[in-house]
């Protein structure tokens, strides 16, 4: 069974704050819930799905599902798959709606780490204990595995097999930083250069600082409906055309870390989508840091394996006049990577191109077809990824 | 270079004879009996073909680095430690295993190492190492 066309992403809604003090998780899990539903022009009581992931606070999605007043749910759903749970979400809301199984159906995601002081990736790893019973733990925790060298370890294969260089990756930040300009509510608006990439302080060879996201709090909600909803509707809504998802892992001991499970996913999306590559006109890809960008573009297959530095170099990336927009509200990079998981806003952002309503600069013209995709975990040992493929509601 | 903080493992029912050995320092590794593979991470089921019949053999101990990183930022007990290396380092066995590399940050992927055991105090040890 195919998805394509059969569900349609009618609401979306990213938190404006990206420091949040004085309120609960729950809250503002609220916040984004209602801001998607009264942006789709829905309300609590057509809600009959519900969608999320470890961040949501209590037992599986049963807490929140109480909180926020959805007293008609038939499907719930609590897949983690770290900060690509989101873009996973959409994929199984669709799976769900073509299924039958409900037809108005909620994601959310939020969190609060920059208001309760985290300020480095990681900045606690790691240790020998205290993963419950994570099998693997007591063979990386106790070396100092942090979110920062993990992905280090990554780039240092990747230019040590293909020659990628630091100043190709520093043009990734450079293109999320002219976008993040445009943005009222990023975090970071200052363009940089190549230069001010280069020149950031090392935090884990060779990754910089500015190779690295923002810590921001707050989160997004998006809202999934069958096509009879969505008819009814008056906002745009935009059609899911394909989705995938794939779980990447050491592989019992021999990892390769030059690619990663975007290679899974983005497959099957396409091909679910039935579209290429070359027809993307816009594409959210997840930005923790800026090697994992220039990974997953290789293998989403926009670029050969290994060609990846010179693809996105020399403003490629930028929009509208790049090769491939991405990230036009800043990514990661420079807006928004709230509560360290950015797959919800790399669907936001997709949603706001296809509907026309990303900020104008770098709004791409007629966009017809967006991907956003997602990775979740690490890229330098496990992590699972979603890919989606969005159109236009008459794709 | 910094001493490195040492974190006592948790050591599961299935991966006790691993570290057991790094007490004699020793690698013990893991092998499927039915299929031959070498496992790693040590457990006592082979997530190639599903068998229980695993025996262990000791590894050399020596390896080539596969990818490092020279961390910078981090906080806890490893904010005394920076800068430090992680690294997978790949055996001569075949697995690459995650570890630090312990005497220099002026490193290159592929070049030899040698394991060395850090002792955890509690009838273990770490297996780091350090370049040769």
């Amino acid at each position: 069974m195919s998805i394509n066309g059969k569900a349609f992403i009618a609401g979306a809604y990213e938190h404006p704050d990206r420091e949040i003090k004085g309120k609960s998780l729950a809250r503002i899990h609220a916040e984004v819930a209602y801001g998607a539903l009264q942006d789709a022009g829905l309300s609590v009581d057509d809600v009959d799905g519900y969608f999320c992931a470890g961040d949501a606070p209590g037992f599986g999605g049963i807490s929140m599902a109480e909180y926020l007043g959805f007293s008609k749910l038939r499907h719930i759903d609590s897949t983690e798959t770290g900060g690509s749970s989101y873009v996973v979400a959409v994929g199984h809301a669709a799976e769900a709606i073509a299924a039958g199984k409900c037809s108005v159906a909620v994601i959310t995601l939020a969190g609060a780490p920059r208001a309760a002081g985290m300020r480095v990736l990681g900045g606690g790893g790691g240790r020998g204990r205290g993963w419950g019973d994570t099998p693997e733990v007591s063979f990386e925790g106790p070396f100092g595995p942090n979110v920062l060298g993990f992905y280090a370890l990554a780039a240092r294969r990747h230019m040590y097999e293909f020659g990628t260089t630091s100043e190709q990756l520093a043009w990734i930040r450079v293109a999320a930083s002219k976008h993040a300009s445009h943005n009222p509510h990023a975090l970071l608006r200052d363009v940089v250069t190549v230069e001010d990439v280069l020149h950031s302080p090392m935090v884990a060879d060779p990754l910089h600082r500015l190779d690295s996201c923002v810590i921001t709090d707050g989160g997004g909600a998006v809202i999934v409906v069958s096509p009879e909803v969505a008819r009814d509707l008056e906002r745009k809504s935009v059609k899911i055309l394909g989705h995938g998802e794939g779980v990447k892992h050491t592989n019992n001991g021999h990892i390769d870390l030059t690619y990663t499970a975007a290679v899974i996913s983005g497959k099957q999306a396409f091909e679910e989508a039935g579209v290429t590559p070359s027809d993307i006109d816009y594409a959210s890809i997840y930005d923790s840091f800026t090697i994992t960008v220039l990974i997953q573009i290789e293998d989403l297959g926009f670029c050969e394996k290994g060609k990846g530095g010179a693809f996105v170099s020399d403003g490629a990336l930028e929009s509208p006049n790049g090769v491939l927009p991405f990230n036009t509200d800043g990514g990661g990079l420079c807006n928004n990577h709230p509560n360290n998981r950015g797959g919800m806003t790399k669907v936001i952002e997709a949603v706001r191109q296809l509907r026309g309503e990303a900020n104008a600069p770098v709004q791409v013209p007629d966009c017809q077809i967006a991907l956003a995709h997602g990775t979740g975990g690490t890229i330098g040992a496990r992590h699972g990824s979603g890919t989606v493929i969005l159109g236009q509601p008459d794709a | 270079m910094p001493e490195l903080p040492v974190f006592p493992p948790t050591v599961s029912p299935e991966a006790k004879p691993f570290w057991d050995a790094t007490a004699e320092g020793k690698i013990l590794l893991p092998k499927c009996n039915d299929c031959g593979t070498v496992i790693w991470y040590p457990r006592t089921t082979c997530p190639e073909c599903m068998s229980s019949d695993v025996s262990w053999f000791e590894a050399s101990g020596r390896g080539t680095i596969y990818s490092f990183a020279v961390v910078r930022r981090n906080g806890g007990p490893w904010r005394d430690a920076l800068p430090y290396v992680l690294a997978y380092v790949e055996l001569e066995e075949g697995p690459r295993i995650l570890t630090n590399i312990v005497d220099t940050i002026d490193l290159e992927c592929g070049q030899s190492v040698e394991a060395v055991f850090a002792d955890t105090g509690e009838g273990n040890a770490l297996v780091r190492f350090k370049t040769v």
